[in-house]
């Protein structure tokens, strides 16, 4: 015998993260804000999130500091190409996981 | 008069979960994200075939926390007027019915049920999202697809046909809204979307949305490649209101500064234009400052 | 209340004493008369519905797909090149499962162009996961309607109410239109199972794969191919359910009572002739001279052909010596395709018994070739005394001129 499903008799799904699995394993290079360029980090006040407002995953925190979600972030870039203080670097995994092991 | 939009008092409820199937770097990531927060709780979308379905997920899980209708490739603005028959049927009124579709599910497939529920004035939004070819089948070309740009189906000369002027198209309906717009300009995006959802009648919204892998371009690029279109004046960023066209945001602070960058940077920065020659980038560039010359009058 | 008016107007009278909230349509002959009249009940508010003049036949399911999906009971029609033009959609509405009608007035197919009748457009939609019932006159065209709408919504699958274009369309012939309230009683409003609802948002017809996967909760999912058994066994639960609906429709209006197989002096018949729609009725003037002549011969005609109720079709004919199949549609390089059903029906129901009936296929009528009663007999009457056994091995066409 095989799985027993249960379900719906239509294709119907709901809502939830990570459909696409955690597509931060996808990411060649990883973001890496640095805290003390990092306006809204600096100031410790509302401010630019530019990070946050052109991030296509929704993955970077409209907070203070700035966070980032590497479950899901898929490690494109456009946060440290757009970051108007160069406060992200994108530094190579591979290096990062050696570092962690 | 509400406060101007800025990246401060932008709604910070997410409609879209993380963890989804875009590439990285998608430009219609940006777009979808910021739209959907124009839009609000009060939605149901309709979306044919296209990155969007990608994106959106498989079954039994989805990447969208809006009602949300997959439907047929050449239906997404039949299907549209469809939910409003129902709504309008139960008397529900505060819901936005908005479909989501794809170049080639527009400007290709999807033209005649778009002009038909244009016509009807179906209280809608209808939103394309120009990424430029089929990218959800492999880059092939579509009629938004510009001329001299390699795809999968104008793999050796390029395609040698101008793109479709889909927003014009619908400028002919005479609806009430049409904006042209970028998700490299996230808050002119949202704006455009949101002024949208408070007009009664068809609103057809179309953005420019860079694609990183079927365009040829490093995936960090996609704001900074959608920003080069528009500064150069090859895609402008406009709204047309009761027949009345005006630029908006980057498009007319270069209608002050009556000044474009030039567009050579923009072609050669993308691997889809690297057989334009010269003599075809100048041809372009001429069709360029001839329109920008009629804006600057 | 009777009235004398036409098929189309009977099928108009269907949809709007079943409260069909959303309507769309393209038109297309000999289905315009029908559309027109819903538009013409609802501006005069007549009717409590919405009518979208739609751009094109697969932008009229599209509109009904979606209205559904969003929990409005819709309604559709058309004919021959529109219902083929929809032929994406009406997969899509199946598989779905959009508890959709849609009156299919037959007509023939192009090329070359015909606008007259044959059944060659709706059944070239059979495999599509529709049910479709076919109708033999006015009474049965408005009846058939309201019943339409309770299966599709008791079983979740759209309905396809066939019937013939011109000669049931716009033929004129006495019915009875049901009281507003019976068919309230019989009817009840739509409540769907899913809708589209931004308090309970979800996503309706994603990419489905292959494979079973668990959803948000952990709990494991159909694959595509669960949700298609799924179709295909509430489309065969769908046969009891149209039995139902139909004894219910029997007990409040009086009439009716066959779902699956009209039979007109089967009981001890020979030889019995089967067909859909109105040539069914014209078959009775067939048999009935054809008793007076001594042979033993019925008519049997199919209304309920997707989900095919095989085993009552086997009952009524198997103790026939000879089934004559009279079909105004074709399997092109085989034969018709209600012949192929027949024989599988039989060969399942009569399996270890020594004889079989043995089959006759005809054609006829395609592209609205006149059916003569005369050629009917000769054609029946030559089965009746014909001396061999064996089911033909050519297939029989009557009216050609070639």
């Amino acid at each position: 015998m095989g799985t027993r499903t249960c379900g719906h008799k239509i294709s119907y799904s709901e809502p939830g993260p990570g459909d696409g699995g955690r597509t931060g394993s996808w990411r060649v290079l990883r973001p890496i804000i640095n805290l003390d360029r990092c306006t809204p980090a600096k100031r410790n006040t509302k401010a630019c999130f530019i990070c946050w407002l052109c991030c296509p995953d929704g993955v970077i925190s409209r907070s203070l500091p700035p966070t980032i979600n590497y479950q899901y972030c898929k490690g494109c870039g456009i946060c440290a190409e757009e970051c108007p203080m160069n406060a992200i670097e994108m530094v190579e995994e591979v290096s990062l996981i050696k570092e962690e092991k | 008069m509400h406060a101007k939009t800025n990246i401060f008092n932008l709604p910070e409820t997410e409609f879209v979960h993380p963890g989804n199937r875009a590439c990285a770097g998608c430009g219609l990531g940006i777009a979808y994200r910021i739209g959907l927060k124009a839009l609000g709780k009060d939605t149901i979308l309709v979306v044919p075939p296209s990155c969007l379905t990608v994106l959106q997920g498989l079954y039994p899980i989805a990447a969208t926390k809006l009602p949300c209708l997959n439907v047929t490739f050449a239906s997404a603005a039949a299907a549209a007027t469809g939910v409003i028959g129902a709504l309008q049927a139960f008397g529900r009124e505060g819901i936005n019915v908005v479909a989501w579709a794809g170049d080639g599910g527009t400007s290709d497939i999807g033209l005649q049920a778009l002009s038909g529920a244009a016509e009807r004035e179906s209280n809608f939004i209808y939103i394309c999202y120009d990424n430029e070819a089929y990218m959800n089948t492999g880059v092939q070309r579509s009629g938004t697809t510009p001329c001299g740009a390699l795809t999968a189906t104008t793999p050796i000369k390029g395609k040698l046909q101008k793109k479709k002027d889909v927003p014009a198209i619908m400028a002919a309906h005479h609806i009430s809204y049409v904006a042209s717009c970028s998700a490299a300009y996230p808050i002119d995006l949202y704006d455009k979307i949101k002024k949208a959802t408070g007009m009664t009648g068809t609103k057809y919204i179309h953005i420019h949305t860079p694609c990183p892998p079927g365009w040829g371009f490093d995936p960090r690029y996609t704001i900074k490649m959608g920003k080069l279109a528009v500064e150069s004046g090859l895609y402008d960023l406009y709204e047309i209101e009761c027949d009345q066209f005006r630029l908006t945001d980057a498009s007319e602070k270069l209608l002050k500064k009556k000044k474009l960058r030039d567009v050579d940077k923009y072609f050669k920065s993308q691997g889809r234009f690297k057989i334009m020659t010269d003599d075809q980038i100048s041809a372009i560039r001429e069709d360029i400052h001839r329109k920008w010359e009629a804006y600057w009058g | 209340m009777y009235t004398i008016e036409s098929g189309n107007v009977a099928a108009a009278l269907g949809v709007k004493l079943a409260g069909a909230q959303v309507i769309a349509a393209y038109p297309i002959t000999p289905q315009t008369p029908l559309t027109e009249k819903l538009s013409e009940f609802i501006e005069s508010r007549e009717m409590d519905a919405q009518y979208i003049p739609v751009e094109s036949e697969h932008s009229a399911l599209a509109v009904c797909i979606a209205a559904s999906t969003a929990g409005a009971r819709a309604f559709t029609a058309t004919s021959a090149n529109g219902l083929l033009y929809m032929h994406e959609q009406i997969h899509w509405a199946a598989g779905a499962r959009l508890p959709l009608v849609m009156c299919v007035v037959n007509r023939g197919v192009g090329a070359p162009w015909t606008v007259w009748n044959d059944h060659q457009d709706s059944i070239s939609q059979r495999d599509t996961g529709w049910i479709q019932m076919y109708v033999c006159d006015h009474q049965q065209i408005v009846d058939t309607v309201i019943k339409a709408f309770r299966l599709a919504e008791a079983v979740s699958i759209p309905v396809m109410v066939c019937y013939d274009g011109y000669l049931l369309s716009h033929t004129y012939m006495p019915f009875d239109i049901p009281d507003q309230k019976s068919v309230d009683g019989f009817l009840s409003p739509y409540r769907p199972e899913y809708a589209l609802d931004p308090d309970k948002p979800a996503n309706f017809n994603t990419v489905t794969l292959p494979d079973v996967r668990a959803d948000i909760h952990g709990r494991m999912s159909h694959g595509y191919m669960e949700v298609r058994y799924l179709l295909q066994e509430d489309m065969r639960k769908a046969i009891d359910v149209a039995g139902d609906i139909e004894k219910r429709f029997k007990q409040i209006f009086g009439r009716g009572g066959e779902p699956y197989v009209e039979s007109y002096r089967c009981e001890d018949a020979e030889f019995i002739a089967v067909s859909m729609g109105s040539l069914a009725y014209q078959l009775r003037d067939v048999v009935d001279m054809l008793r007076d002549e001594g042979y033993k011969v019925g008519i049997a005609a199919i209304r309920l052909y997707r989900p095919f109720p095989d085993q009552a079709i086997a009952k009524t004919l198997e103790k026939a010596k000879g089934v004559i199949v009279f079909e105004k549609a074709l399997s092109y390089g085989y034969q018709g395709p209600l012949c192929a059903d027949i024989q599988s029906a039989l060969y399942a129901q009569s399996n270890g018994r020594k004889k079989r009936p043995s089959v006759y296929p005809y054609i006829l009528g395609l592209g609205g070739r006149e059916i003569k009663t005369g050629d009917l007999i000769n054609a029946v009457r030559r089965v009746c005394t014909e001396t061999s056994t064996d089911t033909p091995d050519t297939l029989g066409w009557i009216g050609l001129k070639i």
